[in-house]
């Protein structure tokens, strides 16, 4: 088995398809061959920005440079969960617990990989450390997400029968101990059918592309299942740092709810 | 004896009045003037600033719950947290002859306790609150419109379980629309003013 490389003809090739579909857009009159346009354009850039920055903090082994890129999937992570969200924090608390949860969980998860799993020499040798802290971030940014929003939400909606147990002399945990616990089943949600599923609807996405790099298929197998595993755990360690973290934003030291700490949500007029 | 010194609640005059035990404070005022904030504020929902006796200790002396427990604030629409009102009551006060008591006295019976919420009417819903508001021997109770949404027979009951609360030493804070109920209940009134237009309430409350 040989790693075929892929030529710029190929992808030309491959975007052939991208083209069908806003040909679709078109003749359906869906107005988004400019948001297909972009969203394409805009991917490639990325991509092509990200393949270069790794190929040179591979290049250069410097721990420094490993730092530097993990500090900006920090910020990327708390700016991509604090836009995702109904209801916002006011103030820096959405950016700081949307960056510090995800990113927390995945380092804790990944540093473990690297150290007492692979055994990278040495352990925060970038090309092992940066793509698992990658993919232990985005899924725990997918739960953190889902946790925030359901806790946000749920509070907003549910205020009188929160607010009845606070006046009855309930404490802040008690009154929303089931808001945290819908919260947190909704965060982990998501890895649990993914490793429900995985391989019957479709084989992962890093299971796909060892075996098209070439690697046999039992091999890419157990690098997958070690993934899911690492990303279990980081996911439960992001959701619940998160939504003890919203439960505490949303409360008080005097025990009250304060929806005045959030903003309006998006979806109301 | 319940003491409120100058409670701020922009964009009224700082608030400050004094309820004895057994007494009834009606609180009068147009939609808007701040009747559920001020009662929101006696029990510590909402941060205002001010000061708030109970028996001679502050609301910040006070553990929230604790204070929450001793003033205990009943919404006009009060919330519920699972399928049926039981679960708004400790297992064991359930059983009690005293609580069977009180829910006859509101013309309620302890199969109630295991019906749907939803198949309850506004005015059973409200009379269960009220019922579950005495539960711990709280010492004042704060009412929000508590028979504005009662049919006859049901304000009826109310008013005569408010009047047997201040019997017992109760002290009672009644935000009403209705001046008949709060000139056959109250020992004092205070009226809130209308609300200003809006842009009027800057520096209105560091006034007085």
């Amino acid at each position: 088995m040989t790693y075929i490389s892929l030529t710029p003809q190929d992808l030309l090739l491959a975007s052939l398809l991208l083209v069908l579909t806003a040909g679709l857009s078109l003749a359906f009159r869906l107005g988004l061959e400019r948001t297909i346009a972009v969203s394409a354009a805009r991917m490639c850039v990325q991509l092509a920005a990200v393949a270069f920055v790794l190929k040179l903090v591979f290049d250069s082994g410097s721990s420094w440079a490993t730092i530097g890129f993990a500090l900006m999937m920090l910020a990327a992570t708390a700016y991509e969960v604090a836009s995702r969200q109904d209801r916002k924090f006011r103030g820096p608390a959405s950016y700081l617990i949307g960056g510090a949860a995800p990113f927390f969980a995945g380092l804790l998860a990944s540093v473990f990989a690297v150290t007492a799993i692979i055994g990278s020499e040495p352990w925060w040798a970038p090309r092992f450390l940066l793509p698992i802290l990658g993919m232990m971030i985005g899924n725990a940014l997918a739960g953190v997400t889902l946790v925030l929003d359901t806790i946000t939400g749920a509070a907003t909606r549910e205020r009188a029968a929160i607010e009845a147990r606070l006046a009855l002399g309930s404490t802040r945990v008690e009154a929303l101990e089931d808001v945290l616990r819908r919260g947190l089943k909704a965060g982990l949600t998501p890895i649990l059918s993914a490793m429900a599923v995985a391989g019957l609807v479709s084989v992962p996405g890093m299971m796909t592309g060892q075996i098209l790099a070439g690697a046999d298929p039992v091999e890419a197998m157990k690098y997958q299942v070690m993934i899911l595993f690492l990303i279990a755990g980081a996911t439960g360690i992001a959701v619940v740092l998160a939504g003890v973290a919203a439960v505490r934003l949303l409360t008080d030291e005097r025990h009250r709810l304060r929806l005045d700490r959030l903003t309006a949500s998006k979806g109301s007029s | 004896m319940l003491r409120v010194d100058n409670l701020r609640l922009a964009p009224l005059p700082p608030l400050s009045f004094e309820i004895a035990e057994g007494e009834c404070l009606a609180v009068e005022g147009a939609s808007g003037s701040g009747k559920t904030r001020l009662l929101r504020a006696l029990a510590d929902l909402d941060p205002v600033e001010g000061l708030v006796f109970l028996d001679g200790a502050e609301r910040d002396e006070v553990p929230a719950p604790q204070w929450r427990q001793l003033v205990r604030y009943v919404a006009a629409e009060p919330g519920w947290w699972s399928d049926t009102p039981r679960g708004g009551f400790a297992a064991d006060v359930a059983d009690t002859e005293r609580f069977r008591r009180q829910l006859a006295h509101v013309g309620l019976e302890p199969g109630d306790l295991d019906c749907n919420l939803a198949q309850l009417s506004t005015g059973e819903r409200l009379r269960l609150a009220f019922v579950r508001a005495l539960q711990g021997e709280p010492k004042v109770l704060l009412l929000d419109e508590p028979t504005a949404s009662l049919d006859g027979a049901s304000a009826a009951l109310i008013e005569e379980q408010i009047r047997y609360q201040l019997y017992a030493g109760r002290t009672v804070v009644l935000a009403t629309h209705d001046l008949a109920l709060s000139q056959r209940l109250s020992h004092a009134r205070l009226r809130l003013p209308k609300p200003r237009g809006p842009g009027a309430d800057s520096g209105a409350a560091g006034g007085a």
